[in-house]
C-alpha cells in the first residue's frame, strides 16, 4: 500500500452503505429481520417495594383522555422525575396521586393508584387524610396570606391539635427542614409574601413537610426561581429524599438529571420510558426519550 | 435505536458544532494515519529524510488533539449534551488520547530508523524487513477502526477489534526471528534491538486501534466492552442491533 492510500478517504455521513473490505462480515451481521419485529423489549423498568403502584391509570378530561393506560411504580425515598413536553401529562400524573384534580369538575381518574396497600381512587378514600399523606407544591409560591409562622401552623391545626410549645417546636423543625430557619428566625411574625421567590417556594415545601407526610409532590418547584435559589432547591429535595418519597415534574431536563434517581419519560399522554435516571440520560432505550434530552424533539 | 445521527437537533449551531468535531477527529486520524504509513516506510527503505520528515510532523498531531479537547470542553460547558450526544463527546476525547499516542508511536518508529540509518544504512540482509508485514497489518487495523468510527458501524468495529490477534501473533513470530538473528550476529544487536522496539511500537499502535473500536461500540450502542472477550462484545452488539 502507497501512502497515498493510507490516508483518509471515508466517507463522513453515518450510515451510508458501507465500502470498507467484507474482512468478518459475515460473522458480525445482525439477527435476520424476522426477530426485529418480535414484541419490542420493555422500556419500563420494575421498582421493588414501590411506595406507589400505578396501574392502568386513565385520565379525562371531560371526554379527552389526557393519559392513557400508565403502569408504574414510584419508589419509597427515592425522587422520581417526571420529564415530556408541554402538554405530555405529567402534571396530569402528578397530581392524581393527591387527586388535587377533583377540585375541578369534570375532571376524573380510572385504574388504580395503590399507596400503602389502599387504592387512592377510591370513592371512599378520605381526601384530607390523603393529602396529609402526600403533600403537594406548585410551581408558583403560593404562601398563604399570613405570617410566616401561621403559614407553617395553618396546615398543622388541621390534622393535630399540639400545645404552643409543641407548635413552635414543629414550625422550627419545618423551617429547618426546608433549609429557611436561619433565614427566617427573626421575622416569623412577618408575612410570608414579603420574602423572595425562593424563600416563598422554601416556604411551602416546609409548609407540605410540617403535616409530616410521607410523599413529596413537587410540580416544577424552581421553574420561577433564579439559579441560585434553584440550587437550594434542589439541595434541599436531595436531604429530604432520606425521610421522603418524592416525585418531581420538571421541565428543565439538567434539573431531572441532577436530583433524581429514576426519570419517566412522557409523551401524548403515554408513559414512553421508566428507568433508572442515568440510563435514561446516557442510554436511553427509546428513540422519542433520546430525541427528546438530546433535543432533537419537534 | 442504533442508529445515531449527528444531525436534527432543534439547535442549528449544535448540529455544526458536533460535526466539526467529528470532522476534525478524522481529519486528524488521516493526518495520523498518514504518519504512520510514512514512518514504516521509512524504516522499510531506511529513508532517513522521510523518518525526519516524521519526527518533524509529530507536533501537528500534537496540537490537532488539544483543539479538539479544548472544542469537547466547550461543548460539555455550553450544550451538557445527553445520550448520543455525551457518548459522542466521551468517545472523542478518548479516541483522540489514542490517536495522539498512535503519533508518538510512529514518531518512535522514525527515530529508530534514524539511528538504523546512521549505523549502516539500507542493506537487504538487515533486520528491518521482519517488521514490514506487521507494520502493513497495523496500518490497516488503524483505518479500519477510523472507518467504523466514521460510520459509527459498531459491527465493523468488533471486526477490526478481532483481528489484533493476528497482530500478536506476527509480533511474537518477528521477536523470535530478532532474537535468532542477533544470536547469529552478535555486532548487530544494536540495530537488531531498534527494529525490536519498532516492531513493539507497532504491537502498541494495534493496541491502540482496538481502544477506538472500543470506543465506537461505546458511543453507537452505549456499552462498555473494555476489559472484556471478543465473545462478550460480539453477544453484546448483536443483541443492540436487534433491539
Amino acid at each position: 500500500m502507497s501512502s497515498k492510500e493510507g490516508t483518509l478517504s471515508f466517507q463522513l455521513t453515518a450510515n451510508t452503505e458501507p465500502q470498507r473490505s467484507t474482512v468478518g462480515k459475515k460473522e458480525y451481521n445482525a439477527p435476520p429481520a424476522v426477530e426485529d419485529v418480535t414484541e419490542e423489549p420493555s422500556s419500563l423498568i420494575d421498582i421493588a417495594n414501590p411506595k406507589i403502584l400505578i396501574k392502568d391509570l386513565n385520565f379525562f378530561y371531560g371526554k379527552y383522555r389526557a393519559l392513557e393506560n400508565i403502569n408504574m411504580q414510584i419508589a419509597e425515598k427515592k425522587v422520581t422525575a417526571f420529564i415530556g413536553p408541554s402538554g405530555c401529562g405529567k402534571s396530569t400524573l402528578l397530581r392524581s396521586f393527591n387527586r388535587i384534580y377533583e377540585l375541578y369538575p369534570d375532571q376524573r381518574a380510572t385504574g388504580t393508584i395503590m399507596l400503602d396497600g389502599a387504592n387512592v381512587l377510591e370513592k371512599r378514600q378520605d381526601l384530607n387524610l390523603l393529602r396529609a399523606k402526600i403533600g403537594m407544591v406548585f410551581q408558583k409560591p403560593t404562601p398563604f396570606p399570613m405570617s410566616i409562622y401561621d403559614n407553617i401552623a395553618f396546615g398543622i391545626r388541621l390534622y393535630e391539635k399540639l400545645s404552643r410549645a409543641e407548635m413552635a417546636d414543629r414550625v422550627e423543625w419545618a423551617l429547618s427542614k426546608a433549609a429557611l430557619w436561619n433565614e427566617v428566625k427573626d421575622k416569623l411574625k412577618q408575612s410570608g409574601a414579603r420574602l423572595s421567590g425562593g424563600q416563598q417556594q422554601r416556604l411551602c415545601i416546609a409548609r407540605a413537610i410540617a403535616v409530616k407526610p410521607e410523599v413529596l409532590l413537587l410540580d416544577e418547584p424552581a421553574s420561577a426561581l433564579d439559579p441560585i435559589s434553584t440550587a437550594h432547591i434542589e439541595e434541599l429535595i436531595d436531604e429530604l429524599k432520606a425521610d421522603y418519597t418524592i416525585v418531581i415534574v420538571t421541565h428543565n431536563m439538567q434539573q431531572a438529571a441532577r436530583v433524581s434517581d429514576y426519570t419517566a419519560f412522557m409523551y401524548l399522554g403515554r408513559l414512553i420510558e421508566f428507568d433508572d435516571t442515568n440510563t435514561i440520560f446516557t442510554n436511553p432505550r427509546r428513540k422519542e426519550t433520546e430525541d427528546y434530552i438530546t433535543g432533537r424533539y419537534g | 435505536m442504533d442508529k445515531i445521527s449527528i444531525g436534527q437537533h432543534i439547535s442549528h449551531q449544535f448540529n455544526v458544532a458536533l460535526e466539526d468535531i467529528r470532522n476534525r477527529v478524522l481529519t486528524m486520524g488521516g493526518l495520523v494515519e498518514q504518519q504512520l504509513a510514512d514512518a514504516i516506510r521509512a524504516l522499510v527503505n531506511v529513508d532517513a529524510t522521510l523518518a525526519e520528515t516524521v519526527v518533524r510532523g509529530d507536533y501537528k498531531v500534537n496540537a490537532q488533539e488539544v483543539a479538539i479537547d479544548d472544542e469537547c470542553v466547550q461543548i460539555l460547558a455550553r450544550r451538557q449534551p445527553a445520550a448520543s450526544d455525551l457518548r459522542l463527546i466521551i468517545a472523542v476525547i478518548k479516541t483522540i488520547t489514542d490517536l495522539e499516542r498512535i503519533g508518538d508511536e510512529a514518531e518512535r518508529i522514525a527515530r529508530m530508523t534514524l539511528s538504523l540509518a546512521e549505523a549502516g544504512g539500507d542493506d537487504k540482509r538487515n533486520p528491518h524487513y521482519y517488521i514490514e508485514h506487521l507494520g502493513e497489518q497495523v496500518k490497516h487495523m488503524l483505518h479500519e477502526s477510523l472507518d467504523a468510527f466514521a460510520r459509527m458501524d459498531a459491527e465493523a468495529a468488533v471486526a477490526v477489534w478481532g483481528q489484533d490477534f493476528k497482530a500478536d501473533q506476527e509480533y511474537e513470530a518477528i521477536t523470535r526471528q530478532l532474537m535468532t538473528y542477533m544470536m547469529e550476529n552478535p555486532p548487530s544487536i544494536p540495530r537488531a534491538l531498534d527494529v525490536m522496539w519498532s516492531a513493539r511500537a507497532l504491537g502498541r499502535i494495534g493496541d491502540r486501534s482496538r481502544n477506538i473500536c472500543e470506543y465506537v461500540i461505546y458511543l453507537v450502542h452505549g456499552k462498555d466492552v473494555r476489559h472484556t472477550s471478543l465473545e462478550h462484545m460480539e453477544k453484546e452488539v448483536r443483541e443492540q442491533s436487534g433491539r
